[in-house]
Parts: C-alpha cells; sequence; structure tokens
C-alpha cells in the first residue's frame, strides 16, 4: 500500500499543573498519552470521545498549535513535528483547520472577503485581482454568491457562517482538512447541509479530512474510519462499519449504547455503564477505563493493555483482547 | 389521564428596538397527569420562552405575555401576582435549567442550597427535618455520600452530578410538574442516558408529569410519550411519539426526522431541510416554514394554515394534511 498522508506516533501532550507562588509543577494533565494512527489520502478518520478524551487537543498537535511533549508528526513523508516555525507557516498551507464555533473564529470587523482572502495573503499567493476571483469562486463552491464577499459575519446565520469556515479552510487547497466539531454549535436541519456539503467538497477536490466530533451519529455518516478516545488513549481504531457494528473495547460498547435512538420502537440490550469520566489529571491505573468497565479484571488495575488486532485493520486495547484470547465477542 | 396543566392561546411577545417580535405565537396544549411530554425545535422556535411562560420568569420589559392563559388547578397563571406565583414555583411547577453549573450558586455548599428551597416553602420544619428530607431527595435521585456531598461546593462535582444535584433542587418539595429545559445538552453521551434513565425513573416513581424542551429527538423518542414540534413560535405538529415518528404529517417534522445521522446504520447522503431557521417574527404572512418547504403552493404563502385534527390526539399545521382531517 502507498505511504499514508499523515503518520502520528506516539503522540503525548502533557499540560502541568502549577501550583504555590513559585508555580511549581506538581503533576501533569496527560490530555493526550502516546497516540498514534495513520490518515490515508482521500479518507476521513473521526475521532470520538467524551469531554476530555483528548480529541481536540490531537486535532491541535497536528496543525501545530500545540506543541506535541512528545511524539512525531509525518505529513507526506516529512516530519512536520521538527518544522521550525517559519518551516510550519508554509506547511499549514497544505493542512488547514475548521473550527466548531462559527461565531468565535470569524472576525466581526472584517468582511467575509476580507476574511477569506487573508489565508492567500498570508501565503504570499497570487496578485489582487487573482485573490479576489479565488475568494469568490470559493464563495460558489460552499454554496454561497458572490456579493456575500462585502458582508460582515454577524450578517450570517450559523450554517453560512461554518459555510465560510470551511471556504476559508479551503483557500490554500489544501491537501488535509481537520475539523475540530464543525457541525456541533448547528441546528440539526442545517447540520446536514454542512455534512453534505464537506462530502461533496471531499470528492471534487480529493480531500483528505480528520473528523473530530462527539456525535456517534455524525461520525458514522461522515467517516471511512473511526477513533475512539478514553482519556488520552485510543481504544479503539477500526474501519467504521466494523467499529459501529462489532465495537469490541467495552467502551465503545457503552458509549454506542448511551446514544439516545430516534425510534421509539428500539429498544437496548445492553445495560448503561454507571459511573462518571475520572479527572485527567489524575486518570485511573492501568487500563484508564476500569473505574466504570463492567468486564474488569485484576490484571486492568495493573498494566496498560496494548494494541491487539483482532481483525484486519480493526485494533483494540482492552486485556479482553490479546494473542490466547481473541475471540471476536469473549463477553457473551 | 386528567389534564394538569393547560396552555390555551398563550402569547408571548418581546418589545424589542426593531418592534414586537411574537417569540411565541398563540400555542395550546395541555400537560397531562403523569406523562413525559417533549416539546421539540430548532433554536429560536419559542420553546424556551414557553417554559419561562409558564413558570413566569420572562424578563420584563422586554417580553410580556402579550395573549391567552396558562391554566393549573383551576387558576391562570398569568394573572397571578408575583407572591402568588412564588409560592407555586417551586412547590407545584419547578424548573431545571441546561448549565448546571450556572444555575448553581458557586459560593454555597450544596447542602445550603439544597434545604434552601425547603425552608422557602415549610417555614416551620426544623433544621432536622429539612435536612433529613434534603438527604431523602438526594439518595433518590442517585446522588452517592449525601453526608459529605452536603458540605461540598458545586465545582467540587461532575457535570451530571450537578445535574443530579439540580433535579434534587428541583424534587425537594414533590411538584406536581418538572419542566426540564435542554437538561442534557451540555452533558456527555454516557451522562445523558443516565440522567435520562433517572427522569424516567423518577416520573414513574413520584408520578411527576415532566415537561421536556429538547432539539433532539433521539433524547424525545427515548423518553417522552407525546411531542410537540414547534418552528418559529408556533406549534406545527402535535400528538403521541410512536405516531409522529412514523407517520410525521408536517414537512417539517418529516424532514427533520430524515435530517438525523443515525448511528444505526450508514445513509449515503442525508436529507437537508434547504435554508435556515427563520429570525422570530420574521415570516409574517402564510405559513411560517413556507419558504424552506419542497412542497409550498401559492396558498402557504399566502394564508395561514390552521392546525387540523388528523387523528385522535394527532395535528398538524399543513394543508396538505387538511384532506386527512377526520370529519365526525
Amino acid at each position: 500500500m502507498s505511504e499514508p498522508l499523515l503518520k502520528v506516533e506516539g503522540l503525548k501532550k502533557y499540560f502541568p499543573i502549577q501550583s504555590g507562588v513559585v508555580s511549581r509543577t506538581i503533576g501533569h494533565v496527560k490530555a493526550v498519552d502516546d497516540v498514534s494512527f495513520e490518515v490515508n489520502e482521500g479518507e476521513t478518520l473521526g475521532i470520538v470521545g467524551e469531554s476530555g478524551c483528548g480529541k481536540s487537543t490531537t486535532g491541535r498537535m497536528l496543525m501545530r498549535l500545540l506543541e506535541p511533549t512528545e511524539g512525531t508528526i509525518t505529513f507526506k513523508g516529512r516530519k512536520i513535528s521538527e518544522l521550525s516555525n517559519k518551516e510550519m507557516r508554509a506547511m499549514r498551507r497544505n493542512i488547514q483547520m475548521v473550527f466548531q464555533d462559527p461565531y468565535a473564529s470569524l472576525n466581526p470587523r472584517h468582511t467575509i472577503g476580507k476574511i477569506l482572502e487573508e489565508p492567500l495573503i498570508v501565503h504570499g499567493i497570487g496578485n489582487a485581482a487573482e485573490r479576489k476571483k479565488k475568494v469568490s469562486e470559493l464563495l460558489k463552491i460552499v454554496g454561497l454568491s458572490d456579493f456575500h464577499a462585502k458582508r460582515y459575519p454577524h450578517q450570517f446565520s450559523g450554517g453560512q457562517r461554518q459555510r465560510v469556515g470551511i471556504a476559508r479552510a479551503l483557500m490554500t487547497n489544501p491537501e488535509l482538512i481537520i475539523a475540530d466539531e464543525p457541525v456541533s454549535a448547528l441546528d440539526v436541519s442545517v447540520q446536514a447541509q454542512v455534512l453534505n456539503l464537506m462530502q461533496d467538497l471531499q470528492k471534487e477536490l480529493k480531500l483528505t479530512y480528520i473528523f473530530i466530533a462527539h456525535d456517534l451519529g455524525v461520525v458514522r455518516h461522515i467517516s471511512n474510519r473511526v477513533a475512539v478516545m478514553y482519556l488520552g488513549h485510543i481504544v479503539e481504531i477500526a474501519d467504521s462499519e466494523s467499529l459501529y457494528e462489532e465495537p469490541l473495547h467495552p467502551y465503545t460498547q457503552a458509549l454506542l449504547t448511551a446514544v439516545p435512538v430516534p425510534d421509539p420502537d428500539f429498544k437496548r440490550e445492553q445495560e448503561l455503564i454507571q459511573g462518571d469520566i475520572p479527572s485527567p489529571s489524575n486518570p485511573p491505573s492501568g487500563c484508564t477505563f476500569h473505574t466504570r468497565c463492567p468486564f474488569k479484571m485484576d490484571i486492568c488495575t495493573k498494566e496498560v493493555p496494548a494494541y491487539f488486532e483482532a481483525k484486519k485493520g480493526h485494533s483494540v486495547a482492552c486485556h479482553l483482547f490479546n494473542e490466547e484470547r481473541n475471540d471476536i465477542n469473549p463477553i457473551n | 389521564m386528567k389534564e394538569l396543566l393547560k396552555v390555551n392561546q398563550l402569547e408571548t411577545t418581546f418589545f424589542t428596538d426593531d418592534g414586537p417580535v411574537p417569540a411565541v405565537d398563540t400555542i395550546s396544549f395541555s400537560l397531562y397527569e403523569g406523562e413525559i411530554l417533549g416539546v421539540v425545535g430548532e433554536s429560536g422556535c419559542g420553546k424556551s420562552v414557553t417554559s419561562l411562560s409558564i413558570m413566569g420568569l420572562i424578563p420584563s420589559p422586554p417580553g410580556k405575555i402579550t395573549n391567552g392563559e396558562i391554566l393549573y388547578k383551576d387558576k391562570d397563571l398569568t394573572k397571578l401576582s408575583q407572591k402568588e406565583m412564588r409560592a407555586i414555583r417551586g412547590n407545584d411547577i419547578a424548573m431545571i435549567f441546561q448549565e448546571p453549573m450556572t444555575s448553581l450558586n458557586p459560593l454555597f455548599t450544596i447542602g445550603n442550597q439544597l434545604t434552601e428551597a425547603i425552608s422557602i416553602h415549610h417555614k416551620k420544619w426544623s433544621k432536622k427535618q429539612t435536612k433529613e428530607r434534603a438527604t431523602e431527595i438526594m439518595k433518590l435521585v442517585g446522588l452517592p455520600r449525601a453526608e459529605e456531598l452536603f458540605k461540598e461546593y458545586p465545582h467540587q462535582l461532575s457535570g451530571g452530578m450537578r445535574q443530579r444535584v439540580m433535579i434534587a433542587m428541583a424534587l425537594v418539595c414533590d411538584p406536581n410538574i418538572l419542566i426540564a429545559d435542554e437538561p442534557t445538552t451540555a452533558l456527555d453521551v454516557t451522562i445523558q442516558a443516565q440522567i435520562l434513565a433517572l427522569m424516567k425513573d423518577l416520573n414513574k416513581r413520584l408520578n411527576t408529569a415532566v415537561m421536556l424542551i429538547t432539539h433532539d429527538l433521539g433524547v424525545v423518542a427515548e423518553t417522552c410519550e407525546r411531542v410537540v414540534v414547534m418552528y418559529g413560535g408556533k406549534i406545527v405538529e402535535q400528538g403521541y411519539v410512536n405516531e409522529i415518528f412514523k407517520n410525521p404529517q408536517h414537512p417539517y417534522t418529516k424532514g427533520l426526522i430524515q435530517s438525523i445521522p443515525d448511528m444505526r446504520f450508514k445513509k449515503e447522503r442525508l436529507y437537508a431541510i434547504p435554508g435556515s431557521v427563520p429570525k422570530p417574527g420574521s415570516v409574517k404572512v402564510g405559513c411560517r416554514f413556507a419558504e424552506r418547504c419542497e412542497f409550498a403552493f401559492d396558498r402557504c404563502r399566502t394564508e395561514e394554515p390552521e392546525l387540523y385534527q388528523i387523528k385522535e390526539a394527532h395535528t398538524a399545521r399543513c394543508f396538505l394534511t387538511e384532506e386527512l382531517v377526520v370529519h365526525e
């Protein structure tokens, strides 16, 4: 198989916890703790998890908006985790980001035209006339019109603003788009429009997406492969069909069970899991899920489970699965 | 089933600099004893204003209930004085809000805030009696180690625990009606499932009628028996959850159901309702949904449809359902 577009190995981000007058470091919040994955060209990798699982931190590190504590990020054979700030700035032409809140991520004092033109100016692309042409071209691609370029963000609805956010990300013809909860602030009816737009653009422009979200329905809809995160770890990664139809990790199963299904006849087969998500500043020992896991064993409190490839392309980090015990559904 | 609360022709208007905006425009529905009623809609549809109107908590100015009545125990809540309303709030009708962190006072302990509600409504109770009641209710909502929690502050609790405290506070005086405005929106999925299960359980055990306001049709399907669908300040469809999900009549309800990405199977492409949610008060003539409706015809743009009764307890505000009306 060809080289993956993006390869992440052993990525970590520890935020120091400081205390006292001299701000001594008394501990670390392990926001992302040893995360590895690959993204192939043209695919969509979904990253799901609940709050505090490190999904957004991971996304930001890929853009180097946050410096990783450890680990390497390789984009098209270049280690971007080692680039200088200047080199990284040039690199961001190829990796762009779409943010969650379309209200907060657009400058209210600038017209849409100016907002869209800015990435081109930053990267020194084209002259004034070419840039203007590109702006109007992108506005059309995302379903807006030329005259919108003269308007200000407050004159747009939430869905339109997110379209602007997407257009801005596309201005520099990037190959990889990291979308951090791009539809969670939108109304349901508008959310569907934006998801459809993102799918169309992917086909048309051959984009690769990393789609970070908490909504499992949305992630299934848009992703080819899905990584499930819990307290800084990827607990399971698989192609989306396999993950949703045959979830292996108890956390993935719990997560899928908890989603309210829009069908009044639907009956839940599994029990809901109890308990709260532990604080990432003081994560449980061993497997971080053991405090809530219905299948907890002695080993779970002591050892961090290693990844085990249960099926081709379906890896899980859980002590229920290893070389000796690899029946697909040990629980039943 | 006994009718507990009846909202009749309610109209709540906000008087803004740009003129009056009817956020809730002549809506009527009833809440029956012991049921869970869902009120569903997107931002600006008037679902929260409806609940605040019932509670008498519309910020005034700029808001005002301009028409209609809210009947509870033979009293019209819109006509009550502040003092009379205070006696009803908390005691008969209680409310929980979306963001449990901002609805709890960070400076007071959980115990302090829980007992406050009791001592307001039961002035003669002793300290011990009050505390006993609070501990009892904490157990009821599944809060562990009640004794310790009593002395803790909101910031020491997780989001799910805080929402449990809010529910405990609301239930402490045994209300007949609990209004929950997006109670799980700020919570994670696994915690949301726990809170919804708790609310269903409490509804069964205490027979408290619940009005659950949400934007999530999944939550409605999971928890409610009946549902009211709102759009642009109007009720566009109303009926039993089973009926509405299987046989939606209003194009907006249909569109809304189709546009949810279902986790159980992959759709190639989502159905998307074109356009965006109109600003409250911006559509003045015709059906409010006409602009985004794929079935709209001329009549929709000039005349406003009424709520047509399609079946017993199923009504929809769309001309297309006119022919389905049962004539008795």
